[in-house]
């Protein structure tokens, strides 16, 4: 539903995604906020929302897979690790340049996406959610068992990002690139939903059966979903491991304990809302902001508890997203970007709305 | 040849393990339609409460028990009356969402109570090996997989001639036409999930009588689902032969694999034959081939 007063007068209005003049302003604060935001903003902040951008990628990555296309998939945790790990072994061992690696990441995770996509032409629902569990497994096995490549259980350093002579060495360097790759992946993910390969997706997701009868190459199509969707693990991997700066296996596991688990993925898109773009930033920030609290909480239990200090993230993460994902789903199954369209719907039709 | 025999029996034993997990999974799955992920987790909880009464209050091996299963009927029920009941007629995958949240809800518990060192009970399942020519089996497999094999034949008469297993099956068939027979389906959703409890907390127990009671018990209890994906979600003589087979496969190719790749087969085999045979069965072995119209 339009806002009232805003009409469709050319092609170019009707497609246009920033339409009225509040959304341009809003559109524009939130992007100078977010560009500026070193500037006056604690280190803390920065790390953060940095982490918080990494997420959101593979986020949008899981929301075209399973959103658009209707696919669910606990894999994408794997991928972010392949994207990891491709990244790196390509800039420390073949001395590629960190602009070609991040790229070069995103296509193997997809080659590797593609791999495991081919069972989805026949097997929906949960054998589907069994068998992208099963692709973690094998990928993180995999990973651990190529000792003279990946370092193995012990792990590798990624090395920071450098482009030309100019390195990203520190957290605030790193914000400037990470950031307008998050941008260019959101607009990117937005606009994948309004062309042909969106489209299709979205049929496929409501009754595959009718999308092939009308011409639909369901496995063409669910095949690209999932390279799609392993793309964006794979430059989420790349990004996350300068982040981090040395990487191994653990930090690719499906625990709760580990903020780029699937699980924490998965739960990120369906707390926003499937099957949008909206749905996937809001879930995003809804559980990243959780984590941050568990996170924070952790030394004041720890000294509160002395004898939980050892684990008291997996306790809290744990306890905590478990929680807040089942009242959360129990109130409001379909997302937070449902409720926000209620919102806009009764803020438009008011009076007449309740 | 006697390294593949011990190696096909002692893969018979887990397996029998894995197939009564798995028994609980389909169980759900059948009559409320609710993939219930989180069997790994109630398993591992149900080994945890044993060790709390067995060791912590050292109280006798009988009464533990009885409470244990108390206890895990209970949980049973309230997961399904606070957190799944409510989200009847909502879509699968938010419910499918729900148990994976219970994982990490259940996992948080018991690190809270327990933390995350590794404990033992006490034996009391012998532990000198029982020979068989030149096969040798351990008295706690060998025991599990005796009350395992007991707990499925039972399961199979409960099914087949008690009343309330009879009406389970009907709430599975068809939910409609089994309400309209008079059949409670709320009772039914209840007493699958308090089943599937009970089942997955024999299981832990039987597990952890001889791996330990620990976290990793919740990642083993996930190697239930795979079994159930091979046999077929909605069929139980499927979890029993994927069960099997699954355990058999893993005891072998780890036997065989590990010594060339350095170890870890036995925890990736069940997934890759997993992939594999959904390649080919895109319902498992035993599973219901939908004959989907528009």
């Amino acid at each position: 539903m339009l806002p009232c007063g805003t009409f469709n007068e050319t092609y170019a209005q009707d497609m246009a995604i920033v339409r009225t003049r509040l959304q341009w302003g809003l559109f524009i604060a939130v992007m100078v906020g977010v560009l500026t935001l070193p500037l006056y903003a604690s280190g803390y902040i920065v790390s953060t929302t940095i982490a918080t951008g990494v997420t959101l990628i593979a986020v949008l990555g899981l929301a075209i897979v399973t959103g658009y296309c209707g696919q669910f998939s606990l894999g994408q945790a794997g991928f972010i690790g392949v994207g990891a790990y491709t990244s790196a072994i390509l800039m420390t061992r073949y001395n590629m340049p960190f602009l070609l690696a991040v790229p070069a990441a995103g296509f193997v995770s997809a080659l590797v996406g593609l791999i495991f996509a081919v069972p989805s032409l026949r097997i929906k629902g949960f054998y589907l959610v069994m068998v992208t569990i099963g692709a973690h497994f094998i990928i993180i096995w995999t990973i651990v068992h190529l000792p003279k490549l990946t370092g193995g259980a012990d792990g590798m350093v990624a090395p920071w990002a450098s482009i030309g002579g100019f390195t990203f060495d520190s957290d605030i360097k790193y914000y400037y690139f990470v950031i307008p790759v998050v941008i260019l992946m959101t607009f990117l993910a937005k606009n994948i939903g309004r062309t042909r390969a969106g489209r299709a997706f979205v049929a496929i997701r409501d009754n595959d059966l009718a999308a092939e009868v009308m011409g639909i190459n369901l496995f063409s199509y669910k095949m690209l979903a999932f390279a799609m969707s392993a793309f964006y693990a794979g430059i989420a991997g790349a990004l996350w491991g300068p982040f981090l700066g040395r990487i191994s296996p653990e930090h690719f596991s499906n625990l709760v304990s580990v903020p780029l688990g699937a699980v924490w993925l998965l739960g990120m898109v369906i707390i926003g809302g499937t099957g949008s773009i909206l749905g996937a930033v809001l879930g995003t920030l809804f559980l990243r902001v959780l984590q941050e609290i568990v996170s924070a909480m952790t030394p004041i239990v720890a000294t509160q508890f002395p004898a939980l200090e050892r684990f008291a993230p997996a306790t809290f993460g744990g306890i905590l997203f478990g929680l807040a994902v089942i009242v959360f789903l129990i109130a409001e199954p379909r997302g937070l970007s449902h409720r926000w369209e209620i919102f806009k719907a009764s803020y438009r039709l008011w009076p007449f709305s309740r | 040849m006697t390294t593949f025999l011990q190696l096909i029996l002692s893969g018979i034993m887990v397996g029998a393990i894995y197939s009564l997990v798995a028994i609980g999974v389909v169980l759900i799955f059948k009559s409320t339609g609710i993939f219930n992920i989180a069997q790994g987790a109630i398993l591992m909880l149900g080994a945890y409460i044993l060790f709390a009464f067995l060791v912590q209050l050292a109280w006798p091996l009988w009464i533990a028990l009885i409470i244990t299963f108390l206890l895990a009927i209970a949980a049973g029920y309230l997961i399904e009356r606070f957190a799944l009941r409510p989200l009847i007629g909502q879509s699968f995958l938010a419910a499918f969402m729900v148990t994976l949240a219970m994982i990490g809800l259940l996992e948080g518990l018991v690190t809270l109570v327990w933390g995350t060192f590794g404990r033992r009970y006490p034996e009391f399942i012998p532990t000198d090996p029982i020979r068989l020519g030149p096969l040798v089996l351990s008295q706690e497999y060998t025991w599990s997989f005796f009350i395992a094999a007991g707990l499925i034949v039972a399961f199979y008469f409960f099914f087949k001639y008690h009343r309330l297993g009879l009406a389970m099956r009907a709430v599975a068939e068809d939910h409609q036409a089994a309400q309209s027979t008079g059949i409670s389906i709320k009772t039914a959703f209840s007493l699958s999930w308090v089943i599937g409890a009970v089942i997955a907390t024999a299981g832990g127990i039987l597990l952890a009588t001889s791996a330990g009671v620990t976290i990793s018990l919740g990642t083993v209890g996930l190697k239930a689902l795979p079994v159930v994906l091979l046999g077929g979600l909605e069929s139980i003589p499927g979890a029993i032969v994927g069960g099997l087979i699954i355990g058999i496969v893993e005891k072998v190719a780890g036997g065989y694999l590990d010594p060339m790749v350095g170890g870890g087969v036995e925890e990736v085999v069940p997934f890759v034959l997993m992939v594999i045979i959904l390649l080919v069965k895109p319902y498992g072995l035993f599973g219901q081939v939908r004959i989907e119209r528009i």
